[in-house]
């Protein structure tokens, strides 16, 4: 903040002298950011040989194998790595955003429809009860999400909502599930299982804003003879569209690192790019996880590196994605503040 | 143009009749979508509580698994183990944030961290577990333990505990700070004594949301704490744990009933730790908000 006319120096002295105190809890609050510099510059030294070993064929091949385990390592373009070995994530690329951009196809008009629905529909008396039960489904951990898609959601999609779409669009390739094993589990069970997990983040972004629209706006609207229905259409819902837009990135980042669940219902395919809606995948985030055992057997350590590499690609695009919606939903409040 | 606003009135033109009928229609699918999303969620639950329930016994509770069948109590020990023991770390280190951010950090750094914590908080839990995995155990050479789990964990509910602490400690009006350092008090008095006992309710919710975080999560913990067939032994380091969530993930994939059984009887136990939790915070503070 700089005045007009600065004064002389002199008589400026009255800046306040911190404490220890405040110091020491700046010191704290510091330790966040540090951690988030401590995460990328450790885990970018440890996968600093990958990245130079697997150049651009890391997200250019879909072949990820750890070459031959039981020979001597042979020397590869200046590093020491395993006959044959060869670290292409492009499937693991294709997975995540695939099943990552249909949950956000199904998600969004579910969520919605939520929103509108409990902010606009529902009786003073019932909100609090139904909102909450919205809430809840955020809160739900990963890995119980997975143990009902495995129980619950692979055999309904094996036996109704599969043969369901190949009835009707069945001529496509794409949404034929005889095409797949037809176990239920995959694209389709990740994407419907991400698309839960996100619903909420994106409905309660909405609902909250959908409640902050002025009073005004929605009585000239009504004036003006619009039913109830349009008021929300046409006149609340152009006034949050960029926290709702700012939501739906929120929902991305979320779905773009989820482990659990998807792990669990994905199917966990290796090596190639999915041909229908019901064919296995395996995103980067569950292939981290599945993947570190039999990527510890390799004795030059190339592959946990690569391992490495694809945390630290993921975390990169994560951090991109949630810095832009924290963005996004900031600067839509303040506009709407002032 | 005159528009009638009765509902009931007798002549309405085609125009209005099709506006009538596409806004019941659209309401009608905004209540299907939030019945697209409650459905499932009482099914989850519903499926959970009956499989989960009819595994309940009392060697659930006294006794340990051995793979395939047997009790949790290897598993509840340890998650509790674990998800306190991430306190221990979580807490001072975000209630201290949330209350450097809430009292010092009306400025650029405040802002940068606040932006900071958040972006951490959008972190994929993997990741984090592997960062915790090539630095702790491997690196520090603490093999799969209770220790790398805990602050692992304690990495990830941090950024949490810190923003809701904020959140709560902004609310305590400023004349109280105010009438305290009147009366001569230190900062760390008007800090501690003033601002963090009057917005305590809102930090004791900050720690219970994340304790349910940590009782929920898995995948940072697979490869941190391991996993352990035997009751806690008492050590940090250089021994795995077991915890719920393991099992779930897990023994759901046993060809066998009662490794089933047991995954269900896990996730019930988490369930209701994570519903409790949430369900009982928002009751509390709903008559505030």
């Amino acid at each position: 903040m700089s005045l007009p006319d600065d004064p002389p120096a002199s008589a400026v002295q009255i800046k306040r002298k911190r404490s220890r105190f405040e110091l020491g809890l700046t010191g704290i609050a510091l330790l966040i950011p540090i951690a988030l510099f401590v995460i990328v510059l450790f885990l970018g030294q440890y996968a600093w040989q990958a990245i130079g070993f697997n150049g651009i064929r890391f997200i250019g091949t879909i072949d990820w194998s750890l070459g031959n385990l039981y020979m001597n390592p042979v020397v590869t373009r200046g590093y020491s790595v395993p006959l044959g070995a060869n670290y292409g994530i492009l499937a693991f690329i294709v997975g995540t955003l695939f099943s990552s951009f249909l949950a956000l196809l199904f998600a969004l008009p579910v969520a919605v429809g939520t929103a509108i629905f409990l902010a606009e529909a529902v009786p003073e008396r019932l909100r609090p009860a139904l909102s909450l039960l919205v809430e809840l489904v955020a809160v739900v951990p990963s890995v119980v999400f997975g143990l009902w898609g495995i129980y619950v959601l692979a055999p309904l999609i094996s036996h109704y909502i599969g043969p369901g779409i190949t009835a009707v669009l069945g001529f496509i390739p794409f949404f034929n599930i005889h095409n797949s094993t037809g176990s239920g589990f995959g694209l389709l069970a990740a994407a419907i299982v991400l698309a839960l997990m996100i619903t909420p983040i994106i409905a309660t972004t909405l609902y909250d804003a959908l409640r902050q629209v002025p009073r005004e706006l929605r009585e000239s609207a009504v004036a003006l003879g619009a039913t109830r229905f349009e008021v929300v259409i046409k006149t609340m819902l152009p006034t949050v569209r960029v926290t709702l837009v700012g939501g739906v990135v929120l929902g991305l980042g979320r779905a773009l690192g989820e482990t659990m669940a998807v792990l669990m219902v994905s199917g966990g395919a290796l090596n190639y790019l999915p041909k229908t809606l019901f064919t296995p995948i395996s995103t980067m985030a569950a292939f981290i996880l599945s993947q570190l055992d039999s990527a510890l057997g390799d004795p030059t350590n190339m592959a946990v590196k690569s391992l490495a590499e694809i945390a630290l690609v993921l975390f990169l695009i994560t951090l991109a994605v949630n810095a832009l919606a924290r963005v996004i939903v900031r600067g839509a409040t303040f506009v709407r503040n002032v | 143009m005159s528009v009638t606003f009765e509902a009931a009135a007798p002549k309405r033109s085609s125009l209005e009749r099709r506006r009538v009928i596409i806004s019941a229609i659209g309401w009608g699918l905004c209540g299907f979508a939030f019945l697209l999303v409650a459905v499932p969620l009482l099914d989850l639950v519903l499926t959970i509580v009956i499989k989960g329930a009819s595994a309940f016994s009392i060697t659930l509770f006294t006794t340990s698994s051995n793979g395939v069948k047997g009790g949790l109590l290897a598993a509840i020990v340890g998650t509790a183990v674990l998800s306190l023991g991430s306190l221990v770390f979580a807490v001072p280190i975000g209630v201290g944030a949330g209350l450097y951010l809430s009292e010092y950090g009306q400025n650029r750094l405040g802002s940068v961290i606040r932006f900071l914590s958040d972006t951490l908080t959008g972190m994929p839990s993997v990741v984090l577990g592997y960062f915790s995995y090539i630095t702790m155990v491997i690196g520090f050479g603490w093999q799969f333990s209770a220790l790398a789990g805990s602050i692992t964990l304690a990495i990830m509910i941090v950024p949490y505990l810190a923003r809701i602490t904020e959140l709560s400690l902004q609310r305590v009006p400023v004349a109280m700070r105010e009438a305290a350092f009147a009366l001569g008090a230190q900062e760390r008095t008007v800090a501690f004594r003033v601002v963090l006992s009057a917005g305590l309710p809102g930090v004791i919710t900050g720690v219970l949301l994340g304790l349910a975080i940590s009782v929920g999560e898995t995948a940072p913990l697979i490869y941190t704490a391991g996993w352990s067939n035997y009751v806690w032994n008492g050590k940090f380091i250089h021994q795995p744990i077991g915890y719920l969530t393991y099992v779930i993930w897990t023994f759901i994939d046993q060809p066998y009933k009662s490794a089933h059984a047991l995954a269900f009887a896990a996730a019930l136990l988490v369930m209701l730790v994570v519903l409790a939790i949430n369900i009982g915070v928002r009751i509390v503070l709903r008559p505030k908000v």
